[in-house]
């Protein structure tokens, strides 16, 4: 990226940031959700559920934490950020100035997409220090399937702000796709646990390949064709949320 | 410095909502007109004339449906990233995080920004150098007015567009406001100003348009506008006196006790209508004589065209005993 477009989105990140942290509710969300659904999920994973999938108990809460983390932190945060800028007319004000579109967005995403993922890597030193899971097999993987999910979170949520009326509507139209991760894409119990049909349709959904990527960069499961597959399947979902985004996301209040 | 591309050129220009057919609604039809270097051109009209659709058009927010569009010779909708850092526009309905202050927004705006100017300076410029720490929750109708200004200057633009810029304003901060402009434009900014008050379209503009039904129907400089229309004169007719006493020389039309007459020829009709009443030995109560405003030309085109002006001759009702 040139560095016009850094300066710039920096410049949208920076005010994205100070709006931030001026709402209360918005940053408790960011930072203590995380930590409270890593120990509710430490609470509910059961010793069926490790053996069937070989890992510590430490590993597979801590590795479902990184996709929590996506899903609370950068997507759900982001619809009611960018429903909140677009219901200010501050989206349509931006699109009058020299940024791309992509500029705006990306640049608002900005600081969660930070927040977000300086909270993975808390939570990965955390477990390797202090909980005994083993130090990422693969780094690059694991920044792989983080940075794509960030991208494809970043893009889900821009195309659920066009369905979202208000800020406070975003509280409920995030709910879909929160539950359907948490449950379907392995944050809080393993696919592994479920019937093998069910399983496999739960392969599909956006964060399961984002999640497979993480568990095989920290953890080492799965082999090179498991990879590829989750790399492929992550683009894919990354390629959707973008079309969708330029299809129906709206830079302007409904009149 | 002279410059030898116009600052816009528009073309068989049309911009049409919703689908073809039956559907759609077509909010510009077929503008063609351009605007000099240094020139301050006002666009005016009714509500739903096509005036911000227009400007939509020119700022390159969207593309027309046919025609075309020349900035500074580009195309500002495809060639957005040449045009974009020319020019500065201030939307008739944009909005700011209220939980920023004016200096944070400002600094957002800078941070966008080839080569701004200077913040504090810019803000002093349109008067918020003092609500710098100011939430923008707090600032009033008139301030944001004034900081959506302040963004437009951020760039020095060579075309600015004003899209409603004072409305909102009390009557000091549209002074202020015109000051400004005025100033712009003397250090030879392309000024595209649309506006519904039109003191302020007489005021500032050295040519002007006006639209109607996604047309343009009258163009020219405010004088030359307003010289086509017949001036006024009013007065209240005597207790007593019948309408048809009223000289025949005069087009008056009456209306209850009161008189209007419209001529273009103010002073001979002026003259007639004194020496009548003092032949008559009566006192016009209420006289007043005008000529021609932009707000009577705009009144008289907004409802029904150049051609369709109010009844000449005599048009007598009824008065009371």
């Amino acid at each position: 990226m040139s560095t016009v477009v850094m300066t710039r989105m920096r410049a949208l990140g920076r005010a994205e940031l100070t709006l931030l942290l001026r709402n209360r509710t918005a940053l408790f969300t960011a930072m203590l959700m995380p930590l409270l659904f890593v120990f509710l999920t430490r609470m509910s994973v059961t010793d069926e559920a490790l053996d069937a999938t070989g890992f510590s108990a430490g590993g597979l809460v801590l590795s479902g934490g990184l996709g929590i983390v996506l899903v609370l932190v950068v997507y759900s945060n982001l619809v009611a950020s960018f429903v909140a800028r677009r219901e200010e007319l501050l989206l349509k004000r931006l699109r009058t100035g020299e940024p791309s579109d992509g500029e705006i967005l990306g640049g608002t995403a900005l600081p969660s997409v930070a927040i977000g993922l300086t909270q993975c890597a808390v939570l990965v030193v955390a477990g390797v220090l202090a909980l005994d899971v083993p130090a990422p097999a693969r780094v690059d993987v694991l920044l792989a399937g983080l940075l794509l999910g960030a991208l494809m979170m970043t893009a889900l949520a821009a195309a659920t702000s066009a369905f979202t009326k208000s800020a406070e509507s975003a509280q409920l139209t995030v709910l879909p796709l929160m539950m359907l991760s948490l449950i379907g894409s392995g944050l809080m119990v393993p696919l592994e646990v479920m019937p093998d049909g069910l399983a496999a349709v739960a392969r599909l959904l956006p964060l399961s390949p984002v999640m497979e990527l993480v568990r095989h960069g920290w953890l080492g499961e799965g082999d090179g064709l498991d990879v590829l597959r989750a790399l492929g399947l992550s683009v894919v979902w990354c390629a959707l949320a973008v079309f969708a985004v330029r299809r129906w996301f709206r830079w302007e209040p409904r009149r | 410095m002279r410059h030898r591309e116009r600052a816009i050129e528009v073309s068989g220009l049309w911009r049409r909502y919703g689908p073809k057919g039956e559907g759609g609604f077509d909010a510009v039809r077929g503008l063609d007109f351009t605007v000099e270097r240094g020139e301050l051109f006002a666009l005016l009209g009714t509500n739903g004339a096509g005036k911000t659709s227009t400007v939509e058009l020119l700022e390159g927010l969207e593309r027309p449906s046919r025609g075309t569009v020349r900035v500074l010779g580009h195309d500002p909708f495809g060639e957005r990233r040449t045009v974009r850092p020319r020019i500065g526009i201030m939307l008739q309905e944009g909005g700011f995080p209220a939980d920023l202050s004016v200096r944070e927004t400002a600094r957002m705006w800078a941070g966008i920004t080839t080569d701004p100017r200077d913040i504090g300076e810019t803000l002093d410029l349109v008067g918020l150098g003092r609500r710098e720490e100011v939430r923008i929750k707090q600032l009033s109708g008139g301030e944001r007015r004034r900081l959506d200004l302040a963004l437009a200057l951020l760039g020095h633009p060579e075309v600015l567009f004003l899209d409603e810029p004072t409305t909102g304003m009390d009557p000091e901060g549209r002074r202020d406001t015109w000051r400004l402009v005025r100033e712009l434009r003397a250090q030879g900014t392309t000024v595209v100003l649309t506006t519904h008050y039109l003191d302020e379209a007489e005021e500032l503009a050295d040519r002007l348009a006006i639209m109607r039904e996604g047309r343009v129907v009258v163009t020219g400089t405010p004088a030359e506008v307003t010289a086509a229309r017949p001036s006024r004169i009013r007065f209240d007719l005597p207790e007593g006196v019948p309408p048809a006493r009223l000289p025949l020389s005069v087009p008056a039309a009456v209306d209850g006790r009161r008189v209007e007459v419209r001529t273009d020829r103010l002073q001979e009709a002026l003259t007639e209508l004194l020496l009548w009443a003092r032949r008559e030995e009566l006192t016009l109560q209420g006289l007043d004589a005008r000529s021609a405003t932009l707000e009577e030309a705009f009144l008289e085109i907004a409802r029904g065209g150049p051609g369709a002006d109010a009844p000449d001759g005599h048009e007598h009702a009824e008065v009371g005993a």
